[in-house]
């Protein structure tokens, strides 16, 4: 028996009932979307890489991220990838802003 | 290069897990359906997802499943289909 | 709107008092989008303007290729053909990739569609797919258990009704062309597409009666 991989849902156990709430998106996962869209475009970064990308996130994380959130680990990961910036520049830039004065 | 199938023709699913990226179901692996369309031939997402270029390209065939031969709990006096698109590598004659 | 719309408008960081509120995908956020603006990989135009574009579309839109769809049958028959060429003659782009194809609801048809490996949806017609189409649950219910589902939002089908699951795993992206309620004859185009929901397009509802169209319009806010 082949092992199922975390994003092929098709038929998973224990599936539950469907949660029809819907949330208003938020400007980041709009503006995560964007920024998906744009570097497709540009072909930087193309949709079989990115779902290659989500799909290469560890399993419970993977169930524990919400939508939005996995496509940026995955779009981060394949610019680290691709060589375009680094983790470290990514934490760095988000400390600076923690710190810096208006 | 010819498409390998048409509609109206009966194949099955391979059964694989590749290392890489893929977009076969594990759940119609090894199932039995027939051809309902040929939609053309595509990029291949297997080399296009690791950096590839997608070529040659696939022929992608829409293939159609009774429900009752996909799960084995789907009652057996509906008429249900299961529609998915299947890339040629992963088709064989049934 | 919020700080954010303030930023977009200004491009530069948001208040200290606020920026501490967000949480911590949303400071990845702006520190990726930083960089790749410093790096000269992209603007914040190009991030404005997507954000307005894909704002842009709505279920509206693909309402409008139903609604023409349920007048001129032939148009419907181009339209069942060629998808992509059929929303192109009513002004819509549909884009090269994916390639959009419409499946028709009858009497004894219905068709629902999900993405189990992902999320794929006709975003070029219908906008931004709701939570519920992205969840673990639908991407794994829909295949399997179509009828349940359809129960859950509120659709019981006859047993003699073949249900048509597609699951959209490759290049295609399916849009489904409901059957065009009874009773509504007398109704003009834009009325049919207002009849026209986002889930029935999408294939676990049916449009909207025309008797909840009037409940609609009482509705409506100013």
């Amino acid at each position: 028996m082949m092992e199922q991989r975390v994003h092929d849902r098709g038929g998973w156990p224990d599936a539950g009932l469907i949660d029809r709430a819907e949330h208003t998106y938020s400007m980041w996962e709009k503006r995560t979307d964007a920024i998906r869209g744009l570097l497709g475009a540009k072909h930087i970064i193309r949709t079989d890489e990115l779902r290659r990308a989500v799909e290469s996130i560890e399993t419970a994380k993977y169930e524990r991220l919400s939508y939005y959130e996995r496509w940026l680990v995955a779009v981060e990961a394949l610019l680290v990838e691709k060589g375009f910036l680094t983790h470290q520049e990514v934490d760095r830039k988000m400390e600076e802003w923690q710190t810096c004065e208006r | 290069m010819a498409a390998k199938f048409q509609p109206g023709d009966t194949v099955r699913i391979r059964v694989g897990s590749p290392p890489g990226h893929f977009r076969t179901p594990a759940y119609v692996q090894g199932k039995t359906g027939v051809v309902e369309a040929l939609h053309g031939a595509f990029p291949n997402p297997e080399s296009l997802a690791h950096g590839g270029d997608g070529l040659p390209k696939q022929f992608l065939y829409l293939v159609r499943f009774d429900q009752t031969s996909v799960w084995p709990q789907y009652p057996t006096t509906l008429q249900d289909k299961l529609l998915i698109d299947i890339y040629e590598h992963w088709l064989e004659p049934a | 709107m919020d700080h954010a719309d303030h930023e977009l408008a200004h491009d530069r960081h948001a208040p200290i008092e606020d920026r501490e509120e967000l949480t911590y995908y949303e400071r990845r956020t702006w520190a990726i989008q930083a960089l790749l603006v410093e790096k000269g990989v992209i603007t914040a135009d190009e991030v404005r303007q997507q954000i307005e574009t894909v704002d842009a579309r709505t279920p509206a839109d693909g309402a409008k290729v139903v609604a023409r769809a349920w007048v001129d049958l032939a148009f419907k028959a181009r339209l069942l053909h060629d998808a992509k060429a059929a929303v192109t003659e009513l002004g819509f782009d549909s884009g090269e990739s994916p390639v959009l194809v419409a499946v028709e609801n009858t009497p004894k048809v219905h068709n629902v569609v999900v993405c189990t490996l992902c999320s794929c949806y006709p975003r070029a017609l219908l906008g931004l797919p709701p939570d519920w189409y992205k969840s673990l649950s639908y991407r794994s219910r829909a295949v399997v258990d179509p009828r349940g589902v359809l129960q859950e939002f509120g659709l019981e089908l006859e047993p003699d009704v073949e249900v048509r699951v597609y699951d959209s795993s490759a290049d295609m992206r399916y849009l489904v062309i409901p059957e065009r309620p009874p009773g509504t004859e007398h109704m003009s185009e834009a009325e049919l597409a207002s009849l026209v929901t986002r889930d029935s397009m999408i294939g676990v509802t049916k449009p909207r009666a025309p008797e909840q169209l009037a409940d609609l319009k009482a509705a409506a806010p100013a």
